[in-house]
């Protein structure tokens, strides 16, 4: 048994390159199997830890799959009315002001119920972080249509596929809150590979420092997954949301703050 | 050139059998066991240890965060 030994050798706490971060507790996550949730929820827990802001972060949670998000990060966590986090985070901002706020909100949740709250809040500029997981249906309720439902895709309650002519086109809130002047930095990614974790983990980053200079709301769009409503393995789903999600919702910044500001952020990373 | 080997430790009682891990496995060296777990889940393992490089792609894209790994040169 040379090779059982040759990894007991490696096991040791000096070689660690990768655990979960500390923030997250042991309760597992009540989400599907492979669902993107779990993914952010875990880089945003990273991010926090490794700036040190655990005693300084206050998240706003609404409802769908990630109302539970209270038990599963070791955080001070703000449940809200349905849609109406980006309200709540204003007053705590507001109120609080040397906190770091974020909201974690779903696509039925931001793009739905509460696109008032969402757009009023990136329009006056609030200095908030709002995290936007997007996977284009309602994953907690049975996977119905959302705003955000791609035309033709099929869901509880579009059966035969999203028509445009009755039901409305996909809304591309990323794109709509990029015109509003209060948004300082807006961005697309997504969680299924390696190379787009890192690089959302990235852009949190960013945001977190944003947050810190006082330059406006944050917001970045995480394109998901949602196996259980898509009815589809994780594997497929995620390359279902490669080719189809990505074709209307193109990853990438879609703005980014004044270019002296993000040369300067550039300049920190390397 | 110094040889880099790695090594995982799943919590497999947290595992979901999502098998993420399984595709972005570069040496496949993760696969998913033919038991399953308390959940019933056919959880993630390293089928072939000795190709673990220690990339921590398999960590990175863990939803639930199970994977824990370690690297060292030899």
């Amino acid at each position: 048994m040379k090779t059982a030994e040759g990894l007991k050798d490696i096991i040791k706490p000096e070689n660690l390159v990768y655990r979960k971060s500390s923030l997250i507790t042991d309760k597992p996550f009540s989400y599907c199997p492979g669902c993107g949730h779990g993914t952010t929820h875990r880089i945003i827990a990273e991010v926090i830890e490794e700036e040190n802001l655990a005693e300084n972060t206050i998240g706003v949670c609404p409802v769908g799959c990630s109302v539970l998000m209270y038990d599963f990060l070791d955080l001070d966590i703000q449940q809200a009315a349905h849609g109406r986090a980006p309200a709540v985070a204003t007053a705590i901002k507001r109120l609080m002001p040397e906190k770091f706020v974020f909201t974690y909100q779903g696509d039925g949740d931001l793009a739905a119920i509460g696109t008032s709250e969402t757009i009023h809040a990136c329009n006056r500029g609030e200095n908030i972080l709002i995290v936007f997981i997007n996977n284009g249906i309602y994953g907690m309720t049975g996977g119905q249509m959302a705003p955000t439902t791609l035309e033709g895709m099929k869901s509880s309650t579009s059966p035969y596929g999203r028509d445009v002519k009755m039901m409305g086109n996909p809304l591309k809130m990323t794109e709509l809150v990029a015109m509003l002047p209060g948004t300082c930095y807006v961005t697309r990614q997504s969680v299924h590979t390696p190379a787009a974790v890192r690089k959302a983990k990235k852009a949190i980053k960013k945001a977190v420092g944003y947050q810190k200079k006082g330059m406006g709301t944050c917001f970045i769009e995480i394109v998901s997954n949602c196996p259980s409503g898509w009815k589809m393995t994780p594997v497929e789903s995620n390359k279902w949301m490669e080719e189809n999600m990505f074709a209307y919702y193109k990853p990438g910044d879609l703005k980014v703050p004044a270019e002296s500001d993000a040369d300067a952020e550039n300049k920190n990373e390397q | 050139m110094a040889k880099v080997k790695g090594s995982i430790v799943v919590d497999i009682e947290k595992c979901k059998g999502c098998e993420l891990c399984v595709v972005t496995c570069p040496t496949k060296t993760i696969a998913l066991a033919a038991e399953v777990n308390g959940k019933g889940y056919h959880y993630a393992y390293p089928a072939n240890p000795e190709l673990c490089i220690g990339c921590t792609n398999c960590a990175t894209v863990c939803p639930d965060g199970v994977i824990t790994v370690y690297r060292m040169k030899i």
